[in-house]
């Protein structure tokens, strides 16, 4: 099922905009953020000393996205990581008893606010980037358990029947046929997971756990309207992108993938 | 061979069985079809025989690979499986898989060399009547009946000797569905495979059976016979419903026109003269006649009023026939066929158009007797 050269005559308007729409918004976003708001910084300025000006470089802005990058990376790959085994468990045969239970502790983590999950953990695990961790962790658990266990439990009955009367083994039909076939439905949830996982981390900054934060909650007590910007323009840029990137890998993977029986 | 003794299922919180003490014996090659109203257990009892449900009691052996008769709860379910052929009415192919990987499954679990399944996937597409190049095709690229056909060839892979088919054919339309029955009974002549076959439709057990085994709810076995004594003979009244009121006429479906017609009937040929065919005609008390030409293919026919008082060859005279019935037709198709154009008697050609004989209402009716009176005598 190659692209094949005719269907580049039929790109449209939309899709042309599809593709480029996004990453020009986030250019102009992020020009503007500099001309606008980094570039008029005066060397010496308060706002100087914690973003940086245009003499010093602005070493901070760059270390902030990183440590927000970490942030996410870490927690969205724990969260995949716990919450596509849990995903798993809860479908097989003997566990889905448990599906419950499993599905009550993670919908806990979506539907407790965010800053009370971290204002939580802080009393048991202190401040720092592991508290802020944990709790996006468990913040990203939900979506990824519950698109597994939907993912997998879409698998049409009767594929599942065919694989068994033909004596795959039940590991086989996980890895063969299971999990592919569930994969598109279970990305879409490593997706949300990832784009709510953007915008907490930017509360992570409240226990010390650096990130973009930092500039906001610095930046409101100050009255400072270029640390807030800054903040709050770069995760924005950052949630947009990531669920931009992560969408079309999910196009990718759904058009080559497109199932029937 | 698969032999079912006293095989019963009683599922867990049910008091009543849904097999109750079951056994019959489906011959090496013969295809024997499970039917009957939903809630007779004809898929449970299929099922079991590949263990996919477990039977409460009784016993189910099937004729393993060196001609012994073994009992399928001595041999590891996913080993069994592997061996027993699996088709099923939804089909369940993997939509994720090539039409190739999906033929492929079986061998690739016996492991089976890539070359070997590759030109094993060939044949089989060249079997089922589908072109090779499928294989590189996904499933939703397939039209149902050509879909159908893969899980066939799916469940063929490995050339099992026992295959499981559970209402193969039941979600196809009725004209797809005749054509798969065709090319399936054609391919089981020559494959000859041990097949259980589940249907709850009669006439689908009537058309693919050698024996057909009648259950009723609660998995009661009624009659277990070929079809045509299940027809001729309906053992209570159950079977006799179930088969219906028109089953003098489905045992029509069970003869073909080769076995009654008259094979060596009076042809006129097209060079004759009219005064000699005439005569002929008269002699024989004939209205009408076929001609054919010097290599017995069909031409057409005259009656006996386009050639009175005619002279020449009766070539001039000739009015094309409008229908001749090919050989290997039903006796119900052909009788149909003579009901609608409301002839009294047709030619049966083969595929050359060649005559190889006449079919008339009177031989079927002498048809559906001698079927009667030979399965009463078998009683």
């Amino acid at each position: 099922m190659g692209v094949q050269a005719q269907d580049f005559k039929n790109i449209t308007l939309s899709d042309v905009l599809n593709w480029t729409l996004i990453p020009v918004i986030v250019v102009i976003v992020v020009m503007l953020l500099y001309t606008q708001v980094l570039q008029p910084i005066a060397p010496g300025s308060m706002e100087a000393n914690i973003i940086g000006s245009p003499e010093s470089g602005f070493g901070n802005v760059v270390d902030a996205v990183g440590e927000h990058l970490r942030l996410i990376l870490i927690s969205t790959a724990l969260a995949i990581a716990t919450g596509v085994p849990a995903g798993i468990l809860i479908t097989r045969e003997g566990f889905k008893d448990f599906s419950g239970l499993i599905l009550a502790v993670a919908n806990f983590g979506q539907s407790v606010p965010s800053i009370a999950i971290l204002a939580l953990f802080m009393g048991i695990l202190g401040l720092g980037a592991t508290t802020a961790i944990f709790a996006l962790w468990l913040y990203a658990l939900l979506p990824i358990v519950r698109n597994t266990a939907t993912g997998i439990e879409g698998v049409p009955q009767s594929v599942i029947e065919a694989a068994v009367g033909m004596g795959m083994t039940r590991r086989q039909i996980l890895f063969q046929i299971e999990l592919p076939l569930a994969f598109p439905v279970m990305f879409a949830g490593m997706r949300t997971a990832a784009v709510i996982n953007v915008g907490t981390a930017a509360l992570g900054a409240f226990i010390g756990a650096g990130g973009l934060g930092d500039f906001i909650i610095t930046g409101i007590p100050l009255r400072r309207d270029s640390m807030v910007l800054i903040g709050a323009g770069l995760t924005a840029v950052l949630a947009i992108l990531t669920d931009w990137i992560l969408g079309k890998i999910q196009n990718y993977l759904v058009i080559s993938r497109t199932s029937s029986t | 061979m698969i032999k079912f003794e006293k095989v019963s299922k009683v599922y867990s919180g049910t008091k009543s069985p849904a097999v109750d003490s079951l056994s019959f014996t489906v011959p090496t090659g013969e295809i024997c079809t499970l039917v009957g109203p939903s809630g007779c257990g004809k898929t449970t009892s299929l099922k079991m025989v590949n263990r996919l449900i477990e039977p409460t009691s009784g016993d189910i052996l099937v004729l393993d690979e060196e001609g012994e008769l073994v009992n399928i709860l001595d041999i590891d379910p996913i080993q069994l499986r592997r061996k027993i052929g699996y088709v099923i009415q939804q089909i369940g192919l993997f939509p994720h898989r090539t039409i190739y990987e999906n033929i492929a499954t079986v061998p690739k679990l016996l492991k089976w060399k890539e070359k070997r399944i590759r030109q094993r996937a060939q044949e089989l597409l060249e079997m089922t009547n589908m072109p090779v190049e499928f294989l590189d095709r996904y499933p939703h690229e397939l039209s149902g009946g050509q879909r159908q056909r893969i899980g066939v060839a799916r469940g063929m892979a490995v050339d099992p000797p026992v295959m499981l088919m559970d209402e193969p054919f039941g979600a196809i339309d009725p004209i797809n569905r005749n054509l798969l029955q065709n090319e399936f009974l054609r391919l089981q002549e020559e494959i000859k495979k041990t097949i259980l076959f589940v249907t709850h439709d009669i006439d689908e057990a009537i058309k693919m059976s050698d024996k057909i085994c009648i259950l009723n709810v609660g998995g009661i076995l009624e009659q277990f016979d070929t079809p045509a004594n299940i027809l001729a003979n309906p053992k209570n009244e159950f079977v006799e419903d179930f088969v219906g009121a028109d089953r003098a006429l489905k045992q029509l479906n069970l003869i073909h026109v080769e076995e009654v017609m008259d094979h060596d009937p009076l042809l006129a040929t097209g060079t004759q003269s009219a005064e000699e065919t005439l005569r002929m005609m008269r002699a024989q008390e004939l209205r009408t006649i076929y001609v054919v030409d010097d290599k017995k293919r069909l031409k057409g026919y005259v009656t006996r009023r386009s050639l009175r008082d005619k002279t020449g060859q009766i070539d001039e005279f000739l009015q094309p026939s409008e229908v001749a019935i090919p050989l290997a037709t039903t006796l119900r198709d052909a009788f149909s066929e003579m009901l609608v154009l409301d002839y009294a008697y047709v030619c049966v050609v083969d595929s050359q158009q060649r005559v190889h004989g006449l079919l008339s209402t009177e031989m079927i009716q002498q048809a559906i007797t001698d079927s009667r009176t030979s399965a009463d005598e078998e009683d």
